[in-house]
C-alpha cells in the first residue's frame, strides 16, 4: 500500500511512527533539571465537597509540602501530632528494614522471589495511614507498607515469603503476593490491574448497603495501560464509587520508562479529567503530601463525593524484583539524582527540625527495627524456608479450588499422596 | 535425546548455514532474527523486547539491529498488544508479539479469539491475521500460579488459531520461521523450564544445560520445520507416548529409566495435528500414554484421548492413559507435587503395560 502511494508521487507528508526512549540509559549522565518540581506549600487545596473540574489544575502542578527547609508548608500540610509523624516514621523505616533483609534472604535461596519497594515506602504508609482501618485496600504487588501500617506481624509474612507449613496461605501463593481479611488487605493477584474494578465493586457494594467504608486501590503507572484501568474508572465515575485509584508512578515498568503508559503527553493524575472525577498529582516522596492528598481523597470519598484519582510522582529506587537488573536499561545515576528525596529521611528530617527527633533516636530506631526483623526471620525459619521438606500436607493443594472438594479432585489428592510415598517411603509427612 | 531422529537431518537444508550451539532462547533469537533480516513487514512488539531484549532476553540485540519501528517496547496491556498486532497485519505487517509470561495473555482473549481468530473466515480472507503470538508457558520455576500456567487448550479449541510448542533448540528454531510465515495466527509457547536445558523431571538433580545435546546443534541461517508434523524422538514397540513441550524430555527419560520400549511422539504443534503419525504407531503398539503438565479437565489430552479412540480402536489392547498436572491453580511451595513427574508417569506407564 504504502509503496503504491509512494509512486503516485503525493505531496502527501510522509508519516513516522513515534516509539518513546527514556533520557537516561546505563552509563548516562543524568540532570533531572527538566522536571518541574514547583515549590512546596504552593498548590492550592479546593474544599473536599468541590467539583472534580476544581482539582484539574492540580493534575499537572504537584503537591508538596514539606521543604528543604525540612519544614511543611502551605495548605496541604495535615498538622498532624509528633506521636503520628514518629509511626509513619517507623513503619516506612520498618518498610525499609524488612525489604533489605528478605532481599538478602532471597539471595541466600531461603525463597524464589522478593520485591522491595525502596523510594516508594510513604506511598503506601503514610496513604494507609490516612485511611479508616476498616476501609478496603486493593493493593498490587509493591504495597507491603500498607500491611506494615496495619500491624500486620513480620512473622506471618516472612512465613508467606517463605512458603513455608505455617504461611496462612497455605504456600499456594507466590511471595509477597499476601492476603488478609482481618486486616481488609484484600488478596495479591499476579495479573496486572485487575484489582482496580474490584475496587470499584466493593466500593459499589459499600455505597449501596449504606455502609461507611470506602475502597482504596493501588497500581503501578506501567499497568495503567491495561483495560481494566479504563473499565474500573469508567464504573466509578458512573456510579460515584467511594474509591480511591493510587497510581504509583515510580518512573519504571520493569525496564519500560513511564512513557510506554503515556507520561510523555500527560500526567496520570490528569486522566481523571477525562473521567470527570477529582484527580491530584502529589510528590510521593513526601510523607505529609501523601497523607494529605489520601485523606482528602478519603473525606471526599466518605461524604459521597465520589471517585478519586491520585497520582504519586516517586521513583522505584531498585530493580522491579529480584529476578530483575535494572542496570541493564537505566542509568545508575537516576537513584541518586532523583530530586524528590528519600521519604524516610525526608520525615526524619522534618521531626528533627520540629524538636521531635534526633539523629542518635534515628539511627537506633534503624538498628531496633533490624533486630525486630532478624528476629522475626529466626521465628519464621522454624516454620521451614521454601523447598526444604516443612510445607503444608499435599492434600491442602486441592482445597480451596472449591468450597467443597469434588470427586475429580478427592482423586487426584489421592494420587498426590500416593506418589508421596513413593518417592519418599518412610517420610512420616504428609 | 542424544540420538536426535533423523527426521533432524532430513529436514535440515543443507544450506543452512554453519552449525552452532545454542540454548532455545538463542535458537528462538536466531529465527526472529532472520526473519527480521528476511522480510521487512516482520515486526516484534511486546513488554521490555525492545532496548531491554525481553525478561527472558529471546529479543536481545534485535531492537539494536533492526530500529526501534521494527522492535519496540509496548504498553502494559495484552489486548493492546493482540489488537494493535491485529492491525498491523491488516496493513500487511507480519506482526510477532511476545505476550511476557502466558499466564498474562488473558486480557488479549477477545482479540484473539473474537477477532484474530475469525478475520480470515469473516471477511470472506479480504483481511488476514498473520500474527505469531510468543509466549513463555508452564511450569518448573518456583512461578507460582501468574508465571507457571499451560493454558494451550483454550487456544486449540478456538476454530482459526494454530498451536505450536516446541521441545528443543532445533524446532524452536525451524518451527518459529515457519510460524511467522504462516499467514494464520498462531500461537506459540516457548516451554521456559527447557529455555536453557533439557529438564528430565528430577528436579532434585542438578539442572542440565543444552550444552552437548544434539538437539541444540542448530544452523545459523533459515531453515523451517513445517507445522503439523510430530517429531518421532525414539522408535519402540511396547507403547506410544504422546507428549510436547518440557514432557517430552520428562518422559524420555522415565521410559529409559525404566527400561521400557516406547515409541515417543513430540507433537509439536497441536493444531494442526499430526494425526497420521499418532495413528501409525498406536496400530503399532496398541498401548498410548498422553502426557501434557496442563490441568487435566478439558486439557489437550482429552482430545487426543477421544481422537485415538475414535480412530484406532480396534487396535488398542489397554485403557488409554492420560498424565497431567492436577485440575488446581500451580501452587507454589508444592510445585513439585503438583508437576507430572516420573513417580506419576511410571505409575502410568506400568499400568497401561499391565493391562
Amino acid at each position: 500500500m504504502a509503496d503504491k502511494r509512494d509512486e503516485k508521487g503525493t505531496n502527501r507528508p510522509k508519516l513516522a511512527l513515534h516509539v518513546p526512549e527514556p533520557k537516561y540509559r546505563p552509563g548516562d549522565k543524568v540532570d533531572y533539571s527538566h522536571l518541574d518540581i514547583p515549590e512546596p506549600g504552593k498548590q492550592p487545596r479546593p474544599d473536599e465537597a468541590c467539583a472534580a473540574k476544581e482539582t484539574y489544575p492540580l493534575c499537572d502542578d504537584l503537591i508538596r509540602v514539606l521543604g528543604d527547609d525540612n519544614k511543611a508548608h502551605g495548605p496541604w500540610d495535615p498538622r498532624l501530632d509528633a506521636d503520628t509523624l514518629r509511626q509513619m516514621l517507623r513503619e516506612m523505616a520498618l518498610v525499609r528494614a524488612f525489604d533489605n533483609r528478605m532481599y538478602r534472604a532471597q539471595r541466600q535461596g531461603k525463597t524464589s522471589f522478593y520485591m522491595k519497594c525502596t523510594g516508594e515506602e510513604a506511598t503506601s504508609v503514610c496513604a494507609t495511614h490516612a485511611l479508616a482501618s476498616d476501609d478496603m485496600i486493593f493493593p498490587s504487588y509493591r504495597q507491603q507498607g500498607c500491611l506494615i501500617a496495619r500491624g500486620y506481624e513480620l512473622t506471618e509474612m516472612i512465613n508467606q515469603i517463605y512458603s513455608n507449613k505455617a504461611d496462612k496461605l497455605k504456600g499456594r501463593q507466590l511471595p509477597i503476593m499476601y492476603c488478609s481479611k482481618r486486616l481488609n488487605f484484600f488478596s495479591i493477584s499476579g495479573n496486572l490491574a485487575t484489582q482496580l474494578p474490584q475496587a470499584t465493586g466493593f466500593a459499589m457494594a459499600s455505597a449501596s448497603k449504606g455502609d461507611s467504608r470506602i475502597a482504596a486501590t493501588w497500581v503501578g503507572e506501567g499497568s495503567t495501560a491495561e483495560g481494566d484501568f479504563h473499565s474500573a474508572l469508567t464504573f466509578a465515575t458512573v456510579y460515584n464509587a467511594p474509591v480511591i485509584f493510587n497510581v504509583i508512578n515510580n518512573q519504571w515498568a520493569i525496564s519500560s520508562f513511564s512513557g510506554f503508559a503515556g507520561s510523555e503527553r500527560a500526567t496520570f493524575a490528569a486522566r481523571a479529567i477525562g473521567y470527570g472525577m477529582a484527580g491530584l498529582r502529589v510528590d510521593g516522596n513526601d510523607p505529609l503530601a501523601v497523607f494529605a492528598a489520601e485523606r482528602w481523597a478519603a473525606d471526599r470519598a466518605r461524604a459521597n463525593g465520589g471517585p478519586t484519582l491520585i497520582e504519586h510522582f516517586t521513583y522505584r529506587a531498585e530493580g522491579h524484583s529480584t529476578s530483575d537488573d535494572p542496570s541493564a536499561y537505566r542509568s545508575a545515576e537516576e537513584r541518586d539524582e532523583w530530586p524528590l528525596g528519600d521519604p524516610v529521611m525526608r520525615l526524619a528530617r522534618h521531626l528533627i527540625e520540629l524538636g521531635e527527633w534526633s539523629d542518635e533516636q534515628q539511627e537506633e530506631m534503624d538498628a531496633e527495627l533490624d533486630t525486630k526483623v532478624r528476629t522475626a526471620m529466626k521465628e519464621a525459619e522454624k516454620n521451614g524456608i521454601l523447598g526444604h521438606g516443612l510445607h503444608h500436607p499435599f492434600h491442602t493443594m486441592f482445597e480451596d479450588v472449591f468450597e467443597e472438594l469434588p470427586w475429580h479432585l478427592e482423586e487426584q489428592a489421592e494420587q498426590a499422596i500416593r506418589e508421596r510415598k513413593i518417592k519418599f517411603p518412610g517420610d512420616p509427612a504428609e | 535425546m542424544n540420538d536426535m531422529t533423523t527426521e533432524k537431518a532430513a529436514v535440515a537444508t543443507e544450506d543452512a548455514g554453519e552449525v552452532r550451539e545454542m540454548n532455545m532462547i538463542e535458537a528462538i533469537n536466531s529465527a526472529l532474527d532472520i526473519m527480521l533480516e528476511r522480510d521487512d513487514n516482520v515486526t516484534l512488539l511486546g513488554e521490555d523486547i525492545g532496548y531491554f531484549g525481553g525478561v527472558f532476553r529471546c529479543t536481545a540485540g534485535l531492537q539494536e539491529k533492526y530500529g526501534k519501528t521494527r522492535v519496540f517496547d509496548t504498553p502494559i496491556s495484552e489486548c493492546g498488544i493482540i489488537g494493535v498486532a491485529v492491525g498491523m497485519g491488516a496493513y500487511g505487517l507480519r506482526p510477532v508479539p511476545e505476550i511476557q509470561f502466558a499466564d498474562y495473555i488473558y486480557p488479549g482473549l477477545d482479540q484473539l479469539i473474537s477477532e484474530a481468530a475469525r478475520l480470515r473466515y469473516r471477511s470472506a480472507a479480504e483481511f488476514i491475521a498473520p500474527m505469531t503470538v510468543r509466549s513463555p508457558f508452564g511450569g518448573g520455576i518456583f512461578g507460582g500460579q501468574t508465571h507457571s500456567q499451560s493454558p494451550e487448550s483454550i487456544f486449540t479449541h478456538v476454530s482459526g488459531l494454530k498451536t505450536v510448542i516446541p521441545s528443543t533448540p532445533y524446532d524452536a528454531k525451524g518451527l518459529l520461521i515457519s510460524c511467522i510465515e504462516d499467514n494464520d495466527p498462531v500461537i506459540f509457547f516457548e516451554p521456559k523450564r527447557i529455555y536453557n536445558g533439557p529438564f528430565d523431571g528430577f528436579y532434585d538433580k542438578p539442572a542440565k544445560s543444552w550444552k552437548g545435546f544434539d538437539a541444540a546443534q542448530v544452523p545459523t541461517d533459515y531453515y523451517k520445520i513445517p507445522l503439523g508434523k510430530a517429531r518421532t524422538v525414539c522408535e519402540g514397540e511396547a507403547l506410544t507416548i504422546l507428549a510436547y513441550g518440557t514432557m517430552v524430555h520428562v518422559v524420555e527419560s522415565v521410559a529409559r529409566e525404566k527400561g521400557v520400549d516406547a515409541e515417543i511422539l513430540d507433537l509439536r504443534t497441536l493444531v494442526p495435528l499430526d494425526i497420521e503419525a499418532i495413528e501409525a504407531s498406536v496400530e503399532k503398539t496398541g498401548r498410548c500414554l498422553i502426557v501434557h503438565e496442563a490441568t487435566r479437565t478439558s486439557g489437550f489430552g482429552a482430545e487426543l484421548s477421544a481422537m485415538v479412540q475414535e480412530r484406532c480402536f480396534y487396535h488398542l489392547e489397554a485403557p488409554i492413559e492420560r498424565v497431567t498436572g492436577f485440575d488446581t491453580p500451580y501452587p507454589h511451595s508444592l510445585e513439585w507435587a503438583y508437576f507430572p513427574g516420573p513417580v506419576r508417569i511410571g505409575e502410568a506407564i506400568d499400568k497401561l503395560l499391565e493391562a
